[in-house]
């Protein structure tokens, strides 16, 4: 697992002990990095809640949250943005968006429905729709956006091997 | 519960590959429990839904509750369960027997990752056998594509990276042309679900769109399936993938195929499209299945390394079950779904067999073959079932589906190709003779000089393969023989099978 925290060489060459000249030169970029950041996952995150009902959904509002970290990575170096989101917990959160949408198809049929037939989770069977497609745009969106993450990482990475 | 078997079935291992890089993480020997009991509880969801469909008939499980053609329905009948069951099996048996195998062919750390994928390709051939939504099938396709690349770029040598990319690229050209021809049909008739195509079909049949569509999708399912043209992805994806996975595949992978090839030409098309089509369907698929028998068989002669022999041969076996897929009767239907199942067996027995000489030796050229018998007699034994059943022997499987595809080819008035199916064992039997001789007949290299005047001393220590890889070789090979022996239950299934779809 080492190869991965190798560090963000390739990408910004420059950030081992920056100097103060340095910091100058990225100083507009991460500031607004910083600033946008949380819009940009606020935008990412509306899409995904927002998807069965609007344009978007969860692959393209994982896309956009994936998106976020991946500018991080570019401003900051792969290596600080490995210390926010590190190879672990993105492995983790690939697996974890697919079992958020397979085991609420199990949990229907816990209750009695067919496989996915989440309208039976709740009373209303409306209102249970309603939720069971969001839960399940919600892990979409998860694996999209941990799985955007892994190929950026991946690509930009240096190997040891070779 | 047992009414959401056939979800069930796809979900558990789907799911269960999802979990297992997690539980690798914890330890890395755990994750051949999780695949190993996975597979198995397929394998008995399998067989509870054979035991349904010989009671009730054709099941059919509506996804979320909604009702077909409008929600995806995974539809399961005779033709399906018998080829889910083989799949099933085959996946099980091979979980185990990856163990060992997996231990020198792979490397420690991507053991996880290998059973993750290993799971996510049993999902992908069960789905796209259960499914009765063409669409479905397409998705389930590139599930087992692309998770069979990654498995056969698994393999150490330098060489499988290239082999499993050449596959991607033919296993994508194979599958785009799937989709084109799902695109036709969805565009003629505004329906995906197979039941219902079916229905809807027929009043389309003189339209050049219908007849487009039944080329791309079969042009799409023939380079899955590897049939002689289209075969060159083939070769060396068996021959550098992990020796399980060679197994695996060539025991599932391209029965899938061949089933949604059946699927497709007599469920979702009909007879009577092929007595109206432009030009004669039938002929064109005969020279193909012809040419692939000859040309594997023929090619398989020239091979030197053991795998890249048997992978020859399968295109030789492809062209035994496609021969009988485009006779059109009953009797060669029957022959070519239990050749299905035999090849099935016979095939998984042989590429077991390498993946434990590899274990032993190392190596997989012929050569090496020699004097085998007495240093692993019960791999070898297991090795000799089930060539002499690839070459049709009788008492074994392979017997019982080359006469079934005689029988049809003289039924119909095509007696020419029985010469064809005989010159074809016969140069099994000398390509499986090459090994057979070298394994029994021979002493291994380097040791001829022993054989004179020592007899009486010096006994060659046995050092068969380990227990984990023996037994399920084993079983497979002896189920070569019951087969052939108690065809009764195979053929009984096949013909129910053969009577839906030629009705």
């Amino acid at each position: 697992m080492n190869k991965h925290t190798a560090g963000g060489v390739g990408i910004n060459p420059t950030e081992k002990s920056p100097t103060v000249t340095d910091q100058d030169k990225d100083i507009i970029k991460k500031t607004v990095t910083k600033f946008l950041l949380p819009f940009i996952q606020l935008f990412g995150l509306y899409v995904i809640v927002h998807g069965e009902l609007g344009p978007g959904g969860g692959f393209q509002g994982g896309v956009i949250l994936g998106v976020s970290v991946i500018v991080y990575a570019l401003v900051f170096g792969l290596k600080e943005a490995q210390q926010r989101m590190s190879v672990k917990t993105k492995d983790l959160l690939v697996s974890s968006g697919v079992l958020v949408y397979g085991g609420i198809g199990v949990i229907a049929l816990l209750f009695g429905g067919n496989y996915l037939q989440y309208n039976v989770l709740l009373p209303d069977p409306k209102f249970a729709s309603t939720i069971g497609i969001m839960g399940i745009e919600i892990g979409v969106g998860i694996t999209v956006a941990a799985v955007m993450i892994t190929l950026f990482y991946e690509t930009v990475r240096v190997d040891d091997n070779d | 519960m047992i009414k959401h078997l056939p979800a069930l079935l796809i979900v558990i291992p789907l799911l269960v590959a999802i979990i297992t890089p997690l539980i690798g993480r914890i330890n890395r020997a755990l994750s051949w429990y999780t695949a190993t009991i996975t597979t198995f509880i397929s394998f008995v969801i399998s067989l509870s839904l054979l035991k349904t469909v010989l009671e009730q008939g054709r099941i059919s499980y509506w996804m979320s509750g909604w009702e077909p053609p409008w929600g995806i329905e995974y539809a399961i009948d005779y033709l399906n369960i018998f080829v889910l069951i083989i799949i099933s099996f085959m996946a099980f048996v091979g979980a185990i027997y990856s163990k060992k195998n997996i231990d020198i062919e792979i490397d420690e750390e991507k053991k996880p990752f290998f059973y993750s994928v290993y799971l996510l390709f049993v999902t992908g051939i069960m789905g796209m056998t259960v499914t009765g939504d063409i669409f479905n099938i397409y998705v389930f396709l590139e599930i087992t594509s692309l998770s069979s690349y990654a498995l056969i770029a698994l393999g150490k040598k330098r060489q499988a990276l290239l082999a499993g990319f050449n596959y991607l690229i033919m296993g994508s050209i194979g599958a785009t042309f799937f989709l084109l021809g799902i695109g036709y049909l969805y565009l003629m008739t505004g329906t995906l679900n197979i039941a219902d195509l079916a229905v809807r079909l027929p009043e389309f049949y003189h339209t050049k769109a219908i007849f487009t569509a039944f080329t791309f999708l079969a042009v799409g399912l023939l380079m899955k399936l590897a049939v002689f043209p289209l075969h060159f992805w083939m070769p060396n994806a068996y021959a550098f993938a992990p020796s399980t996975i060679s197994a695996v595949m060539a025991a599932t992978g391209t029965k899938v195929a061949a089933y949604v090839l059946i699927r497709v030409m007599f469920t979702v098309f009909s007879l009577e499209f092929y007595a109206q089509a432009p030009f004669n369907i039938q002929y064109i698929l005969l020279v193909l299945a012809v040419a692939a028998i000859l040309a594997g068989s023929i090619m398989a002669l020239a091979q030197t390394d053991i795998k890249k022999m048997l992978a020859y041969s399968s295109v030789g076996q492809i062209g035994y079950i496609l021969l009988g897929i485009t006779l059109m009767n009953t009797n060669g239907m029957i022959g070519s779904l239990i050749h299905l199942l035999n090849h099935a067996l016979m095939k998984g027995t042989l590429f077991l067999v390498v993946g434990a000489v590899v274990y032993r030796t190392g190596l997989t050229s012929i050569e090496n073959f020699r004097g085998l018998g007495k240093k692993m007699p019960f791999t070898m034994a297991a090795f000799t079932i089930a060539a002499l059943s690839m070459t049709g022997v009788p008492l074994t499987v392979g017997f019982v589906s080359k006469w079934y595809l005689s029988v049809a080819s003289i039924e119909i008035g095509m007696w020419w190709l029985v010469p064809i199916i005989l010159l074809s064992s016969l140069l099994t039997a000398i390509y499986f003779w090459r090994i057979i001789d070298n394994v029994w007949f021979k002493p291994a290299l380097g040791e001829e000089g022993l054989e004179h005047g020592h007899d009486n001393h010096r006994k060659p220590k046995s050092n068969d393969a380990p227990a984990s890889m023996l037994i399920p070789t084993f079983t497979v090979a002896m189920l070569c023989l019951v087969f052939g022996v108690f065809a009764y239950g195979p053929v009984s299934l096949a013909e129910k099978a053969a009577m839906i779809l030629l009705k």
